[in-house]
């Protein structure tokens, strides 16, 4: 009983390790993939209008929602201390430096990793991906390739997108509910979000966990069991593999970011 | 183990079958031949080159130039129609203008009696349709050799006899080298100049169809008579009927 526990812990920490040797692996064989994108731009672009643009409606709803709340929570704060001249200062620095990235992250994970995952496992479990080498077109340039630099390229857009939309959104709870100065609202802002300190940072992270997002959504996909139940797991593996590791490295780059 | 000591021929211009029954690994054969899986031991060359020796690139080359095959679901991509699977190794493998691809598509189409259904998406077709497309789609590179997987299954007689004859055509007009994995034993050997009969990981027994027809092996008797009684095992491999009927009833007991 004891020793089947154990054997259970020791191949389940080899699958796992596995796993990781085979995720690098295939990291690999994309990369050196993707010099063939400059050969047929067509196949990222069509890639970025399924990845990005139609993942742009829910990113533009949560942005606006969460500027607007971020404005709101940060009102009934900042009013007690007269502060509230302050508000654009609050919202914008976390939406800049922490809700932008990681927000856009865990939306994308669940809303285009999830897709991508499910779509390379179907292809996977209906032999197209077979078919496809058999025709000696080889799966990672056609299939593989464009999905993951479409994703690497558009979750720092999405994440501008967020941010921009956040702060408007804020900006109006701020100024047209709370009674702050349009003028007092921008040049807070202007004063005190240091370019380089503030967005650049926080479009690092979004660059970070794009790759990542990504790239645990197409392998998963290609590395699914191909039948519905594998590949039911396998997509939600994208989703809480994806969602964790943005989480986890957000606390990683921010300690690294900031100095603290 | 799927494979014990194995050795094939296939000869160049030829139509070769390979029959046995279900799950004895044939679609595994042409796979390996293909490149898609590695052997624990063993070589296999395909035109002169060890398959599994090559590097990616000189893989995909050799693919490209000598082998078509044709999945037993069809494979063909979902997001495009019919006339763009065709076209497909078509626009990745050539520069041919468009107006060429069109003419190519249309005529291997109509080979496969699929012209009319150019427009169609693959979820549209019945499984039969799909693999008379994927069919098409295998030839559209006119290959060297051409594996089919279970080609004929699904089809209605008629198209049964098309694709006989167009397998059959293929190799008499243009010397391309068909490697047929069927169960469909007269259709096959109808068509083909030698058959390899597996199970189990072995050949049973190799030779012309007609050598094989009068063969005097029992097992060979009865999977190309289709006789329910003979050597050939039809029950999956387990224990008695009356074994495993106790057991259940050992298991209801109070």
């Amino acid at each position: 009983m004891i020793v089947d526990r154990l054997q259970q812990i020791g191949s389940r920490t080899l699958n796992r390790f596995n796993r990781v040797g085979r995720g690098s692996l295939f990291l690999w064989q994309i990369i050196i993939c993707l010099p063939y994108m400059i050969q047929r731009p067509r196949l990222l672009v069509r890639q970025l209008y399924y990845v990005g643009v139609q993942t742009l409606l829910i990113i533009l709803v949560a942005g606006l929602f969460v500027g607007m709340v971020l404005a709101l929570q940060a009102y009934i704060v900042l009013v007690d201390f007269g502060a509230e001249d302050s508000i654009s200062l609050m919202v914008s620095l976390s939406i800049l430096r922490e809700l932008g990235p990681v927000f856009t992250g865990l939306l994308f994970a669940g809303r285009a990793g999830s897709a991508l995952t499910a779509e390379i496992g179907l292809m996977k479990s209906t032999e197209q991906l077979s078919g496809m080498e058999m025709m000696a077109v080889n799966p990672m340039k056609y299939i593989i390739g464009p999905r993951f630099l479409a994703g690497v390229i558009a979750v720092p857009l999405l994440t501008s997108i967020f941010m921009a939309i956040a702060i408007l959104g804020g900006f109006f709870v701020a100024t047209e509910m709370l009674g702050i100065y349009e003028g007092v609202f921008w040049s807070q802002m202007q004063n005190n979000v240091d370019f380089y300190e503030d967005l650049i940072n926080g479009m690092i992270k979004s660059l970070v966990f794009g790759f990542v997002v990504v790239w645990i959504a197409v392998f998963e996909g290609y590395d699914c069991i191909p039948t519905s139940e594998g590949l039911g797991q396998a997509t939600t593996r994208t989703v809480v593999h994806g969602s964790l590791a943005v989480l986890g490295l957000d606390f990683i780059l921010t300690a690294l970011m900031f100095n603290v | 183990m799927i494979f014990d000591n194995i050795d094939m021929d296939i000869e160049r211009g030829k139509v070769t079958a390979i029959m046995g029954p279900s799950g004895t690994g044939k679609t595994t054969l042409l796979k390996l031949i293909g490149g898609q899986i590695k052997p624990d031991k063993g070589s296999i060359f395909v035109d002169g080159e060890n398959v599994h020796k090559l590097s990616q690139f000189a893989l995909y080359d050799l693919r490209r130039r000598t082998m078509g095959m044709l999945f037993q679901s069809g494979a063909l991509l979902t997001d495009l129609s019919v006339y763009d699977n065709v076209a497909f190794p078509l626009r990745e493998h050539t520069s041919l203008p468009e107006q060429a691809i069109h003419h190519l598509v249309l005529l291997k189409l109509e080979a496969v009696g699929l012209r009319g259904a150019r427009y169609l998406m693959p979820a549209e077709l019945s499984g039969g349709m799909a693999r008379r497309v994927a069919l098409a789609r295998a030839i559209a590179l006119d290959p060297e050799m051409i594996m089919y997987d279970e080609p004929f299954t699904g089809q209605d007689p008629i198209s049964m006899g098309v694709l006989v004859k167009l397998i059959h055509d293929m190799n008499h007009a243009l010397g391309m080298t068909s490697v047929v994995v069927s169960h469909d034993v007269n259709e096959t050997a109808s068509i083909s100049d030698y058959i390899y009969v597996i199970s189990n990981g072995r050949v049973v027994q190799s030779g012309a169809p007609d050598e094989l027809k009068h063969s005097d092996s029992a097992w060979v008797k009865q999977f190309l008579g289709g006789l329910a009684d003979g050597p050939v095992p039809f029950h999956y491999a387990t224990n008695s009927l009356m074994d495993d009927l106790m057991e259940g009833f050992k298991r209801t007991k109070p």
